[in-house]
């Protein structure tokens, strides 16, 4: 029988089957950064058990809080740092270094066709757009992938999404993946993997399928997955080019991850996108979607361009093509964090940030911060923001205020007219 | 293994996600006891009042879809510290559910209907509830009431919570 893509990354990474559809499966990357690693390893510690599977397939990042911001983010940051010292884990980035974890290490190379992923983090399932197996998970997960290198997981079923038709001027990865959210609901995915394909997303960057794969979680989705093409092949070139000696040989062994032709799934969906309009979201629920021209009237106080959803150079020049030659509006603060280091010179070197800081804009170093509430843009009790992050929780990004998600095309229009507003506007 | 039976704390709401259960802010602490005080602090829920609803609470139960949102583990402890183990729902977030079975606590789901009875017959009613993880039954009582539901869980699921969690069962195993 025929196997969809996790099926296949499931069947070749199995270890045990405690029970049920229960599957352990071997990792071949395990993640981590300052928020949720620290209390793993500080109950490894206690347990006794401060050991790693493998240093060199755990990575790490400070990127949530940084710089730190208090006396409690600090030592956060310090236990991660002193445990990738004392364990001789070289792929660690500390302040400098360091960006939107999400961003930094697809950028690093480290995710390949057939990988298995975990991460203290329930955006993980961003690392499935290089077709792999990539899911969040909680501490205990994580320190058990950290001491062992497996995680239990119920073996996949797929939802297949194939998104068709013609994207239509002003429309992004961000507007597709909203319109999808929208018609799962938040929780249409739920324990089931959903692969992206179709001519759409064949067409479309690394850095779109991220975006795509990244709000996976938001409609409960455990792992988003592309297939691998020669656009998979032409991002990771610079890492593999001595493993292949060609990149078609590279795209030859990638693609025996595609699923098979007669692979059983849970649900495939045609979603065309050829009316679909940029949208943004209107509730405290990342499946409530409305067109921007429904949303005109809201006024936003502040525009955070970022994330490790819309973080990218692309999402920058995106983004600047809108804001070059005009200025935000008065009544609105403009903040924009380019996800990586690399993200940053990239856009200073093109002139990109020039556009941003011209236009009014505030330019941070790369962090997560605002998205959760954590630091670095934090929004007052009935402020509202217009962002280009993932969850509109309530409480998301400050106490008491209101997060519409958007792209960062619809963002930066939005910025300048100081209401939610379509960027042909400014085109 | 842990206590599984006691007063319920009745959320009638669909899709309470992780941020409502514990706000990012807290993600600093570093232990679990701090948490304590912000459970449920951003929950959207008319006639919740966090402040004397929690108190002297073992067992939530609720609607569709709880815990969606964020992988924090800090979900389960915050419940866990407020002296909560179990939480009954029509369905789950994946990883929520997941660290709940992680941490040795249960997260048990039952048919929509039950849910549904459950709430008609008991919620705004001082109830309790007794688990029998032998028998997989929940008795449920107040002011005179009483009324059974049987419920499953995996044998997996099941040896997590015996065996008081994951970290150890995976490090004896593999």
């Amino acid at each position: 029988m025929g196997k969809t893509v996790a099926e296949k990354i499931f069947d070749s990474h199995f270890v045990d089957n405690p029970s049920g559809d229960i599957h352990v499966i071997s990792l071949d990357a395990v993640f981590c950064h300052e928020i949720t690693t620290p209390v793993a390893i500080n109950d490894l510690v206690s347990r006794n058990k401060d050991r790693v599977f493998d240093p060199d397939k755990i990575k790490a990042v400070i990127d949530h809080v940084t710089p730190a911001k208090d006396s409690k983010t600090a030592m956060q940051g310090k236990i991660l740092r002193d445990w990738a010292s004392r364990h001789n884990i070289r792929d660690f980035f500390d302040i400098g270094r360091n960006g939107v974890c999400h961003a930094i290490f697809p950028e690093k190379g480290f995710v390949r066709p057939g990988h298995t992923v975990i991460m203290g983090d329930s955006h993980t399932c961003t690392h499935g757009a290089f077709c792999a197996f990539a899911a969040g998970v909680g501490t205990t997960d994580l320190e058990v992938g950290i001491l062992k290198g497996v995680c239990a997981f119920h073996y996949p079923s797929t939802i297949k999404i194939n998104i068709v038709g013609k994207m239509q001027a002003g429309v992004y990865a961000k507007d597709v993946i909203l319109s999808i959210i929208g018609r799962l609901g938040v929780n249409g995915a739920t324990n089931k993997v959903i692969e992206f394909t179709g001519p759409v997303v064949n067409t479309m960057s690394m850095e779109a399928r991220m975006t795509l794969c990244n709000m996976a979680i938001e409609a409960g989705g455990t792992s988003g997955i592309c297939y691998p093409d020669m656009t998979t092949v032409e991002y990771l070139w610079e890492f593999i080019k001595d493993k292949y000696p060609t990149k078609e040989k590279a795209f030859e062994e990638f693609k025996k991850f595609s699923p098979d032709p007669d692979a059983k799934y849970h649900d495939v969906i045609e979603h065309d996108i050829s009316r679909l309009e940029p949208v943004v979201t209107f509730g405290f629920k990342p499946d409530q979607v409305k067109p921007v021209k429904e949303m005109e009237k809201t006024k936003v106080d502040q525009v955070y361009i970022g994330s490790c959803t819309n973080g990218r150079i692309e999402d920058l020049r995106i983004a600047a093509q809108v804001l070059k030659g005009n200025k935000i509006s008065d009544s609105v603060r403009g903040i924009i964090s380019p996800a990586t280091p690399k993200v940053f010179r990239q856009a200073m070197d093109e002139g990109i940030l020039k556009i941003f800081m011209d236009a009014g804009f505030c330019v941070t170093n790369p962090t997560c911060g605002a998205c959760l509430g954590m630091s670095n843009g934090v929004l007052a009790e009935g402020e509202v923001c217009g962002s280009t992050t993932n969850r509109n929780f309530n409480g998301r990004m400050g106490k008491g205020a209101m997060v519409h998600l958007m792209s960062p095309a619809t963002a930066a229009a939005s910025a300048i007219s100081g209401h939610i507003t379509n960027s042909s506007l400014y085109k | 293994m842990k206590n599984f039976s006691g007063k319920m704390l009745f959320l009638d709401r669909s899709d309470i996600n992780t941020d409502e259960i514990i706000p990012a802010k807290y993600l600093t602490e570093i232990s679990k006891e701090a948490l304590k005080p912000h459970l449920l602090e951003d929950l959207q829920l008319n006639g919740f009042a966090q402040a004397k609803d929690i108190k002297g609470k073992s067992v939530i139960i609720t609607r569709a879809n709880f815990g969606c949102g964020s992988s924090r583990e800090h979900a389960p402890w915050a419940l866990e510290v407020n002296g909560i183990n179990m939480v009954i729902a029509e369905s789950f977030a994946r990883i929520f559910r997941q660290n709940m079975f992680n941490c040795g606590m249960m997260a048990v789901e039952l048919p929509g209907q039950t849910i549904n009875h459950i709430f008609q017959v008991f919620s705004g009613k001082e109830t309790s509830i007794e688990t029998d993880l032998e028998k997989n039954i929940f008795i449920l009582k107040a002011d005179g009431l009483e009324e059974k539901a049987g419920f499953s869980i995996s044998d997996f699921d099941r040896s997590l919570v015996a065996s008081g969690g994951w970290v150890e069962y995976a490090d004896s195993k593999y």
